[in-house]
């Protein structure tokens, strides 16, 4: 019985999903569903930056980074070609391109996945806090390329007037993949090494785990997911410029794994969600008492007392028992 | 492209790398004790050059007792962070620390716009200081001097405290063991505050030398003098003094001869260069010029 209750749970959540996203789309205004769909695409970044930091302990600040590439190549390849050629200096097969959303963002997402790979490949040698420092690094470098590479990206300035092509059907969609992917993960094989690279790299070698292969996998994966929100993002505020992709988002998304619990699906999702929902309420706070900056210091305090008191986060790396249906903890 | 151009973009390292040094050498110290990758370290750069430029143009204090009142504070800043964040953390993992520091680091910024508005203020040294200097060739002014010969004394003093005190002695024992050193009967407490205590005041003396070389602060400038003194430190190996100065150094000249002996066009490119530089260091060579070996990192 109990079984059959657990078996039920996906399925019933995807379909409570469906039947909130098609009653958010007729009866709330614009601003309120904006608000739902940034709190969606931090969902996906919190969940994809947790199969790297969370499962395989990769602690990547990089995550921008991969969000930046994602996004403008997606929002290249969707725009239209008749003002692409105005704008910006292509090579002609990609100037008289024009791709569907979907693939798009897909594209964006592999060559954000590439990217990851590029960088993996010398960069996953080092450990700890290095590695941190060598993904920050790989994010400021990828600002410059942005800022500087004006024919493709025009600068500082950044791309304008992309079409509004997201909407919450699409960011529901990609997080359910995030998630849905993310456990999969987590509970394969594949998963379990990435958890025993995190614990212990010797015992994880002894037994077998090709510790380069996974540490890279665990990048790759959780740059791919992140370029996806880059495009999602894009082509939510139809804009992208540079600044949009600053180690302060890398902060916010790592609090919330962080918060959530490194580790756990469960974790991330909710911290997202309660880290978004806060920074949205607090802004028209900051506007009316113009109070610039509350926000941040309320999340970088939660963030301290958290560290000190609750290390292990809201969730440790578990997942709640109601999700269990033949897994075990 | 002359010898005189090349003599002037060195003497510009120069006084970069003197100010990168005043903040690595914190950077560093604090690595050595703790294994923290303290990135409010660049925050503290921050609050000095607030605080000069209050009591300079507030005040009115002339420009030695601004600088020992800014070095106190420093000071008092740095152990106020210690206790309040790391202390009860000490122990956790290394990463721990380093996303706390982010964490405090944010908050200092961001309480700075609360209380002193996100607008860049400008920032003017007495006249005698802004007087430019001709040697062959060479120009500089007078503030630049300032900051190089202070800067060298201040290493100076520091090597004398961390070689021949007891408390130099101690903040050695504890870097190199720390359970040991509690074993000897060092107060670690004591010792890990006062690493704080010097490494920040130094910081706090680096953002009044910031002030008065660019001329322009906001409440976000520590976030490049963090970074890059960290780059710096990482290049003379993490945990070193003289592998910090060094670095620091090698970094404010490649960083002033890149910008100045490449085509313009590059210049743009600087960051994106150091932080090129910093990752193929870790990879190359992860010990940096004078650290001893780490296996942790590689």
């Amino acid at each position: 019985m109990n079984g059959i209750r657990n078996h039920l749970i996906f399925p019933a959540l995807i379909i409570g999903g469906i039947g909130f996203v098609a009653i958010a789309r007729s009866t709330l205004d614009e601003y309120i569903l904006s608000i739902i769909n940034f709190v969606g695409i931090y969902v996906i970044l919190a969940v994809s930056l947790n199969i790297t930091n969370g499962f395989a302990g990769l602690f990547s600040l990089g995550h921008p980074g991969f969000m930046a590439i994602g996004g403008y190549v997606t929002a290249i390849l969707t725009f239209p070609v008749a003002r692409k050629s105005m704008f910006l200096e292509l090579p002609q097969w990609l100037a008289n391109l024009q791709l569907p959303f979907i693939p798009a963002l897909i594209i964006g997402g592999i060559c954000a996945g590439l990217t990851a790979l590029l960088l993996g490949l010398p960069v996953l040698r080092l450990r700890g806090h290095y590695l941190a420092v060598a993904t920050m690094g790989f994010l400021i470098i990828v600002q410059v390329l942005i800022i500087n590479w004006e024919s493709v990206t025009r600068g500082p300035l950044g791309l304008n007037g992309l079409s509004a092509l997201t909407n919450l059907w699409w960011v529901y969609l990609w997080m359910v993949v995030t998630v849905y992917v993310s456990w999969k993960i987590k509970f394969s094989s594949y998963g379990r090494s990435m958890l025993a690279v995190r614990e212990d790299e010797t015992a994880a070698q002894c037994l077998g785990v090709n510790i380069f292969k996974t540490r890279v996998a665990a990048l790759v994966i959780g740059a791919y997911f992140a370029g996806i929100a880059g495009g999602l993002w894009a082509h939510l505020v139809t804009a992208i410029t540079p600044m949009s992709f600053s180690l302060i988002l890398a902060f916010n998304i790592v609090v919330m794994v962080v918060v959530g619990g490194t580790g756990s699906i469960t974790g991330s999702f909710t911290a997202a969600i309660i880290f978004s929902v806060l920074t949205e309420i607090f802004r028209p706070l900051e506007e009316s008492f113009n109070v610039y900056g509350i926000g941040e210091i309320l999340m970088a305090l939660i963030l301290i007392l958290i560290l000190i008191y609750r290390p292990q986060g809201l969730f440790g790396s578990r997942e709640p028992g109601v999700f269990h249906a033949r897994h075990t903890r | 492209m002359n010898i005189e151009y090349i003599a002037q973009q060195i003497v510009n390292g120069l006084i970069l790398g003197s100010m990168y040094a005043m903040v690595a050498i914190g950077f560093s110290m604090i690595y050595g004790i703790i294994r923290l990758i303290n990135f409010a370290h660049g925050d503290v750069v921050m609050i000095g050059a607030f605080l000069t430029l209050g009591l300079l143009q507030a005040v009115g204090a002339p420009l030695p007792l601004v600088a020992l009142v800014v070095l106190a504070a420093g000071a008092v800043i740095g152990i106020l962070i210690e206790k309040a964040a790391f202390r009860p953390m000490r122990g956790a993992p290394q990463v721990t620390g380093f996303i706390a520091s982010l964490a405090i680091s944010i908050m200092l910024q961001n309480l700075g716009i609360l209380f002193l508005t996100a607008q860049p203020r400008n920032f003017a040294f007495p006249d005698y200081l802004q007087k430019v200097i001709h040697i062959g060739g060479v120009s500089f002014r007078m503030v630049d001097l300032v900051i190089m010969l202070s800067a060298l004394s201040l290493m100076c003093a520091l090597m004398l405290l961390v070689k021949k005190t007891r408390m130099g002695m101690a903040m050695r024992a504890t870097a190199e063991n720390i359970d040991v050193a509690r074993l000897m009967g060092i107060n670690i407490n004591r010792t890990i505050m006062a690493t704080f205590a010097v490494g920040s005041a130094l910081a706090g003396i680096a953002g009044l030398m910031w002030g008065g070389k660019f001329g322009q602060i906001d409440p976000l400038l520590g976030f490049i003098p963090g970074l890059k003194s960290f780059v710096a430190a990482v290049i003379g190996g993490v945990g070193s003094i003289p592998g910090a100065i060094i670095g620091s150094y090698v970094l404010g000249l490649s960083e002033v001869l890149f910008v100045g002996l490449l085509p313009p066009i590059y210049s743009a490119y600087r960051d994106a260069f150091v932080f090129a530089t910093l990752i193929l260091i870790l990879l190359i060579l992860p010990n940096g010029i004078l650290g001893e070996k780490m296996e942790e990192r590689a």
